[in-house]
């Protein structure tokens, strides 16, 4: 099954709008409510990452009965040291969104420690591309 | 313990979401951080945070919380309201700060 969502970029009134669509899906295939927990944490601070950072993204959710497979591709400033970006703390987040309890540079950490693969490829100037895979079976 | 004997036991003010007040209680979660609340928070926790925009609804949706405590008289802004009512996830408010009703909200669920 192959979903796609829409991602507009500092739109935070929308943010998490296809965490939420994705969540809803999986409940309705009774995938185990823990790995639908971790699925939802991960996605959502991907979410929130293009919301915060890229002018706009697409998500696309392909779920087959091995895995979820979520691909997050934006268009945006890039990541120039992906490394740097995983330590925890570290954010380039704006004022306007740490006010916002966003930007605690927790999201990527998050996102690692719920994913059963991450990868994170990204060109400076041009956008960013993340993938998450979940399995579904033990 | 319910939502509902919470709010009456400790005069909370109920913003929205009263379809969710019969929800019961698993424990609670004090951030003001949304990534750390979406990392850490459990399933039925009661959130307290001076956060008032709608984001926290949809963590609080996507982490199956069962209401958020809004502290220091700090009033949710129209969209959170709207979300609250649909998710039917109870937004509450308190006059007192994070400590002391984390501390009151405690001694009712310990």
């Amino acid at each position: 099954m192959q979903y796609k969502f829409e991602v507009e970029g500092g739109n935070f009134s929308k943010a998490g709008t296809a965490s939420s669509e994705v969540k809803k899906i999986l409940n309705q295939l009774n995938v185990d409510y823990k790995l639908i927990k971790r699925i939802v944490v991960a996605l959502y601070e991907a979410e929130v990452n293009i919301v915060a950072h890229a002018n706009k993204g697409i998500i696309d959710v392909d779920i087959d009965t091995e895995r979820i497979k979520l691909v997050l591709n934006d268009s945006g400033p890039g990541i120039p040291n992906i490394e740097k970006a995983m330590e925890a703390g570290f954010s380039t987040a704006t004022q306007k969104v740490r006010e916002m309890g966003f930007g605690a540079g927790m999201g990527l950490p998050n996102i690692k420690r719920n994913a059963d693969i991450l990868n994170i490829s990204s060109e400076t100037g041009k956008g960013t591309s993340v993938e998450i895979i979940v399995f579904l079976k033990p | 313990m319910k939502v509902n004997e919470i709010v009456e036991k400790l005069g909370l003010k109920i913003f929205s979401g009263e379809k969710g007040l019969a929800k019961e209680i698993s424990g609670g979660y004090v951030c003001d951080l949304l990534s750390d609340v979406m990392g850490h928070a459990d399933q039925g926790n009661i959130w307290i945070t001076l956060q008032t925009h709608k984001n926290v609804m949809a963590i609080a949706s996507l982490k199956d919380l069962a209401a958020v405590v809004i502290v220091k008289g700090f009033e949710p802004e129209p969209d959170a309201l709207e979300k609250s009512n649909e998710e039917e996830i109870p937004i509450l408010g308190t006059d007192l700060e994070s400590f002391e009703i984390t501390g009151k909200i405690y001694e009712l669920l310990k």
